[in-house]
C-alpha cells in the first residue's frame, strides 16, 4: 500500500489514489485532493456534497454513498452534481472526501 | 392463530410459503399471501423471447398452482403496509390484513418514464426494452423483420434485476444476427454505468475479453441523462452521445410503490434489511426477500432461493424465542448464456467475487464456472425446468446455500 503526503500529513492511497483509512482524513485536504480531480476551487456547494458524503459513510459502514443517494440526501440533482465534479460525480467527491471508491453494484 | 402474512406471490414469495408451510405447525399458523396479479413470469425467459427461443407459453403459468394446500392466497394489490399497526391495508374493498410477521416479497421492476425520451412516441418503434413480456414480445416482432445497424443496449443505472442480462442479450444477438446472416450488417454497443463489462474485478476482464471476441463494443462509464428520439441518441450526463437505430434500454429497476407509500424503503424503494437474515432493523416482525430486499447481493432468482432456504430455517428458530444466525451469505449464481449453443456460469457472495472454477463438484463440474462451454448452456435451458418444478415448490435442490470456495482458483 503506497503513501501520500496531503496539506502535510502523510495518509495511505491505494493504486487509484483513494485514501483507504478515512479517519485520516481532514477538511484542510479537500482543496489539494480537488485540485488533483481538476477541481480549482471548493465551493459551498461542492462542501455540501462533501460534508453530505463523510456523513453518509459513517452510518454506512464507510461506504461511499452512490450517486443516486447522494441526489436523494443532498437535493442536488445528476446534472449539478456533474456540473460541480464533471465527468464522474460519485467517484470523484469519494477521493476529494478521503472515502474508498464507491464500489458500484454487484 | 398466528398469522404469517407473505406480500407478492413471485419467485421468492411463492419460495418461502413452500418452505414454510410444512415447517409451521397447521394448527398454530395461518399463512397468507397477496398478489396483485394471477400470472405467474418466468422472467429469466424474457430474455429469450426477442430471439424467437421461446414464446409466451413458455414463461407464464397460474400463480395459484404454486401455492401449497393450506395457504390463503389473495388477490388483491396491497395499497399500504402499517408496521406500527401490524396490519396491511388491500386494494379490494379497502380490506385489513392483521398479521404477526410479515415478509415483504413484492420484487422490483423498470421505469421507463424516469429517464426523458425513452417512453415517448418511438416507444416500441425504435426503442424496446426486454425486462418486461410486453417488451420481450414486441421486440422479438421487430427483430424478425429487422435489416440490421447499429444495436445499443443500454443500463440506465444499476442495481439492475440479473446485471448478467444486458451482455447475456448482446451475446445472443451477436449469435442471432450471425443466424440471421447479417452480422456484418449489426453494430453492437454495450452503453453501461460500470466501468466495464462487469461489477466485479475478475469477470469483468474475463467477460470484457469475450466481448472483443465477439465484436461489441463497450461504452463504459456512461449514465445517460435523457434519449432523443428523434435524432436516435443517447445523451450522457457528461455530454457523451450515442447514437443508434435500435435502443435496448434496461430502464431504472425499483422497488414497488408499496414500499414508499409505507414509508419502509430507500431511495429506490427497497426495504433495508440486515443482509444476512433479512430482519428489518426498525420492525422486529417484518422482513423482506427476493428483489424487495436492499441488500449488496444480486438481485436474481437464484438469490432468492438461497435466501428463502436460509430465512425459512432462521424463521423456525426466531419464533421459538432464538436469535437468527447471520447464515446468508450473499451467495448468487447465475448461468450466463453466450451464444452458439454455449454458456458461462459464476458462482460468488458478499466477500468472493465471481472466479473461475468448476462446479458444484470440485475439478469435476459439470458446469465450468468464467469459462464458456455447451454444458453451462443446458443448465440454463434446463433452469426454466427446474424452476418452475423444483425451486419455486420449495423442494431441495442438490446445492448448499452458502457458497463454497473448494473448486474456485485465483490466478
Ligand atoms: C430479463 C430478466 C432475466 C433474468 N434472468 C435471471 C437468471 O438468469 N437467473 C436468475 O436467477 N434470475 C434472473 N432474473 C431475476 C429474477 O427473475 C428475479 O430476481 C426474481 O423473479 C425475483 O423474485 P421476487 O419474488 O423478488 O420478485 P417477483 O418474482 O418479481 O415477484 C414480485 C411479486 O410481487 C407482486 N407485487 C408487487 N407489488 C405489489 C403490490 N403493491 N400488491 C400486490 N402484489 C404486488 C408482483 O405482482 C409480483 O408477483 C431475471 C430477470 C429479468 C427481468
Amino acid at each position: 500500500m503506497a503513501t501520500r503526503t496531503i496539506a502535510g500529513k502523510t495518509v495511505q492511497v491505494n493504486d487509484e489514489g483513494f485514501m483507504t483509512n478515512a479517519a485520516e482524513w481532514t477538511r484542510e485536504m479537500a482543496p489539494e485532493l480537488a485540485q488533483g480531480e481538476g477541481i480549482a476551487e471548493l465551493t459551498p456547494a461542492h462542501w455540501k456534497v462533501i460534508d453530505f458524503c463523510r456523513e453518509s459513510a459513517s452510518n454506512l459502514d464507510g461506504k461511499s454513498p452512490t450517486l443516486r443517494q447522494i441526489t436523494t440526501g443532498t437535493g442536488i440533482s445528476t446534472k449539478e452534481l456533474f456540473a460541480l465534479f464533471p465527468k464522474g460525480p460519485a467517484k470523484k467527491v469519494a477521493k476529494i472526501s478521503g472515502l474508498g471508491k464507491p464500489e458500484g453494484c454487484v | 392463530m398466528k398469522q404469517l402474512l407473505v406480500l407478492g406471490a413471485g419467485t421468492a414469495g411463492t419460495m418461502v410459503v413452500n418452505k414454510l408451510r410444512p415447517l409451521l405447525d397447521a394448527d398454530e399458523w395461518k399463512i397468507t399471501i397477496v398478489d396483485q396479479h394471477e400470472t405467474h413470469y418466468y422472467q429469466p425467459g424474457f430474455l429469450f423471447i426477442p430471439f424467437g427461443m421461446y414464446s409466451k407459453n413458455d414463461v407464464v403459468k397460474p400463480k395459484r398452482d404454486f401455492i401449497p394446500p393450506g395457504v390463503e392466497l389473495i388477490m388483491s394489490p396491497v395499497e399500504v403496509i402499517e408496521p406500527e399497526h401490524n396490519r396491511v391495508r388491500l386494494v379490494k374493498e379497502g380490506r385489513y390484513l392483521n398479521y404477526d410477521f410479515l415478509v415483504i416479497a413484492t420484487g422490483a421492476r423498470t421505469h421507463p418514464e424516469q429517464t426523458p425520451g425513452l417512453q415517448e412516441h418511438e416507444w416500441n418503434r425504435s426503442i424496446y426494452d426486454f425486462y418486461t413480456i410486453e417488451g420481450a414480445l414486441a421486440l422479438a416482432r421487430h427483430l424478425r423483420t429487422w435489416q440490421g445497424g447499429r444495436l445499443v443496449v443500454n443500463v440506465v443505472e444499476n442495481p439492475i434485476k440479473c446485471p448478467v442480462a444486458p451482455l447475456e442479450f448482446l451475446m445472443l444477438a451477436d449469435w442471432f444476427f450471425h443466424e440471421q446472416g447479417i452480422r456484418d450488417r449489426v453494430e453492437l454497443i454495450y452503453a453501461t454505468p460500470l466501468s466495464g463489462a462487469f461489477t466485479k474485478p475478475i469477470a469483468s476482464k474475463h467477460l470484457g475479453d469475450i466481448l472483443v471476441q465477439k465484436g461489441i463494443q463497450v461504452e463504459p462509464e456512461f449514465l445517460v441523462m435523457e434519449v432523443d428520439p428523434d435524432a436516435k441518441k443517447l445523451v450522457s450526463y457528461d455530454e457523451r452521445e450515442v447514437g443508434y437505430d435500435l435502443l435496448v434500454t434496461v430502464p431504472l429497476n425499483m422497488g414497488d410503490e408499496l414500499i414508499a407509500r409505507s414509508g419502509l424503503g430507500d431511495e429506490l424503494n427497497y426495504v433495508p434489511v440486515n443482509k444476512h437474515t433479512f430482519l428489518s432493523p426498525k420492525y422486529a416482525n417484518i422482513f423482506a426477500l427476493g428483489d424487495a430486499a436492499g441488500v449488496p447481493t444480486s438481485k436474481a432468482g437464484s438469490v432468492a432461493h438461497f435466501a428463502v432456504d436460509c430465512f425459512a430455517e432462521n424463521f423456525e428458530r426466531y419464533i421459538d424465542g432464538l436469535e437468527m444466525l447471520p447464515t446468508f451469505d450473499g451467495h448468487a449464481n447465475c448461468f450466463i448464456e453466450s451464444g452458439f449453443g454455449k454458456g458461462l456460469l459464476i458462482d460468488f457472495n458478499y466477500e468472493v467475487e465471481p472466479l473461475p472454477g468448476r462446479y458444484p463438484l470440485p475439478g469435476v463440474g459439470p458446469f465450468t464456472l468464467l469459462q464458456e462451454s455447451e454444458m453451462n448452456h443446458w443448465g440454463k435451458m434446463m433452469f426454466r425446468w427446474m424452476y418452475w418444478n423444483i425451486l419455486l415448490k420449495g423442494q431441495p435442490l442438490p446445492l448448499p446455500a452458502r457458497m463454497s470456495m473448494s473448486g474456485k482458483w485465483r490466478q
